[in-house]
């Protein structure tokens, strides 16, 4: 990228801090920039300033106490991240899950997917450089949703609705219609980012060929989710280990061809419309009555002395919870994998050689939450 | 310049769809009866005491220990010729807003019922000027509930299964 014209001159590189309080950071990250001009020589991202120490908290308390933390791990996706939790201390508790609970756990998994998939529409729209207006998209279709889990589970964010062996208390009566109410807004939403972004020629010019990693560097940084799947490589929890009810779902992993911005945006956007599918098939399948929790619950869980890894598919990506027991009613260690942290890695490789302003675009196409980098 | 027009034209339709905004200070949306602010205690209208005994129950459950829970003897027992039939009585109580992170946990672990998310909108609309004035004591909680003003809606795990 550099010309041998901008060689002749000996200019001095610049190193530029960005963040950590900054609009196109995401939320609390600080990086620095070496540049050249305008071109990015090298990134020194500096991550922890949300570091609550949430993983070591939950160590201190009971299983049902750490659901909440769990939701402030990924404020975005809060149902995905209690899901790994929970799964967890179920596999370690050899609990058995009522079918009906796990349909539901299911649907309002994969709306909490639509759901930060729209905001990261929204965010990545407002980092190319269109003010406002995708920004605005993505929260009207994220409304939808949220208001219909606060009337499920009470809350519109940190949800802690799941409960190891089921559910909290049962979703409401007039729940499938609701949903399928809220999958057509959603899917006059995905018509309207499509629209807007897909074919635009200005975005296009934009995104494509920004940010680009190939398939082999991707898996070498452990990348997950969609940012991979964007480079090619069909790795999905969902199918590859098919956990909840997933196994008797059809539907298609979305790959990218590129590895590039605009496919790492593409990919999201055919993810939408396939977790329509699958929240349609699950509302079929998912059977009215029954119950949501096991019959015999002891007032206080405990578990076997043991271990589990359990990873289940968020948005972001793989997201896997390592659960260490020995027999009490608390974790003796528990240790989240975060998608996003992984996925960071990668921002050097694909931002050295770009203009300053790709880089906000590639750190905003891996679409990170910081509370979920530094947990 | 197609794909430019197809994203004006997408804009554009939106002009002939209702606002999905609301005029929020003003216009207040109608809250689901499961909705979760924060934690408040129940009055039992019959006795007229609260259904509180300050067990401790809630306190020990809670994650963020925003609690504090004092009890006394119950002034108003039979044994001295009142009317209740609780032995013990909730003294006093006070719940750091600040501090608890709405988990419904207190709720889960009551045995008595006595206590309850609050799931009107004054629940959502506590900011202070100093964040000592959210720590809510025992009049400040039960209030609410004393003008019958909470909508009652207690899940319970237990009740479930």
């Amino acid at each position: 990228m550099v010309t041998e014209r901008a060689r002749e001159f000996d200019t001095q590189d610049l190193l530029i801090n960005v963040g950590p309080q900054h609009p196109s950071t995401h939320g609390v990250f600080r990086m620095v920039l070496e540049i050249d001009g305008e071109l990015v020589k090298d990134v020194i991202p500096y991550i922890g300033y949300l570091h609550r120490g949430a993983e070591k908290l939950c160590e201190t308390m009971d299983y049902r106490q750490g659901i909440g933390f769990m939701d402030r791990t990924e404020y975005l996706a809060a149902f995905n991240a209690e899901l790994s939790y929970v799964m967890a201390v179920e596999a370690l508790a050899g609990l058995e899950v009522p079918e009906r609970a796990q349909w539901i756990r299911m649907i309002l998994c994969e709306l909490n997917r639509i759901s930060s998939h729209f905001m990261f529409m929204g965010a990545f729209g407002v980092d190319t450089g269109v003010m406002g207006t995708p920004f605005i998209y993505g929260w009207r279709e994220r409304e939808g949703i949220i208001d219909l889990f606060e009337e499920i589970s009470g809350d519109r964010m940190m949800y802690a609705y799941f409960r190891p062996g089921g559910l909290a208390w049962d979703v409401t009566t007039n729940f499938k219609a609701r949903v399928r109410e809220v999958l057509k807004s959603i899917t006059q939403g995905i018509k309207d980012f499509d629209g807007l972004f897909t074919e635009n020629e200005i975005f296009v010019a934009r995104t494509k060929g920004v940010g680009y990693i190939s398939a082999e560097d991707a898996i070498d940084y452990g990348m997950s989710g969609p940012s991979l799947r964007a480079s090619g490589v069909p790795m999905d929890v969902r199918q590859d280990e098919p956990y909840l009810k997933y196994a008797e779902i059809d539907f298609k992993v979305i790959t990218g061809e590129h590895g590039d911005v605009f496919d790492r945006y593409y990919c999201r956007l055919q993810e939408l419309r396939e977790s329509v599918k699958i929240i349609e098939q699950c509302l079929a399948k998912m059977p009215d009555t029954g119950p949501i929790m096991p019959e015999k619950m002891p007032r206080m869980l405990r578990t076997p002395p043991g271990e589990v890894y359990i990873r289940t598919e968020a948005p972001r990506g793989e997201y896997g919870v390592y659960l260490v027991s020995n027999g009490g009613n608390r974790p003796y260690r528990l240790k989240v994998r975060s998608a996003c942290l992984s996925n960071l890695q990668a921002l050097k490789q694909m931002s050295v050689g770009q203009y300053v302003a790709d880089a906000i675009l590639v750190l905003g196409s891996i679409d990170i939450v910081l509370s979920e980098v530094d947990r | 310049m197609k794909g430019i027009a197809k994203s004006l034209l997408t804009t554009l339709s939106t002009f002939s769809r209702k606002p999905v905004t609301r005029d929020y200070p003003n216009v207040h949306k109608a809250l689901p009866e499961r909705d979760r602010a924060f934690p408040l205690l129940l009055w039992d209208q019959d006795i007229d005491e609260p259904f509180c005994t300050g067990c401790h129950a809630c306190e020990r459950a809670c994650p963020v220990e925003c609690m504090t829970v004092l009890m006394k003897d119950n002034p108003n027992h039979k044994s001295v010729g009142g009317t209740s039939s609780r032995r013990k009585i909730i003294d006093k109580f006070w719940i750091d807003y600040a501090r608890c992170m709405r988990c419904n946990i207190c709720v889960e672990v009551c045995n008595f019922d006595a206590i309850a998310m609050n799931n009107t909108w004054t629940g959502h609309e506590t900011s202070v000027h100093d964040r000592k004035d959210l720590v809510m004591d025992l009049q400040m909680l039960l209030s609410q509930s004393h003008a019958g003003a909470i909508k009652e809606w207690v899940p319970v795990m237990a009740r479930l299964t």
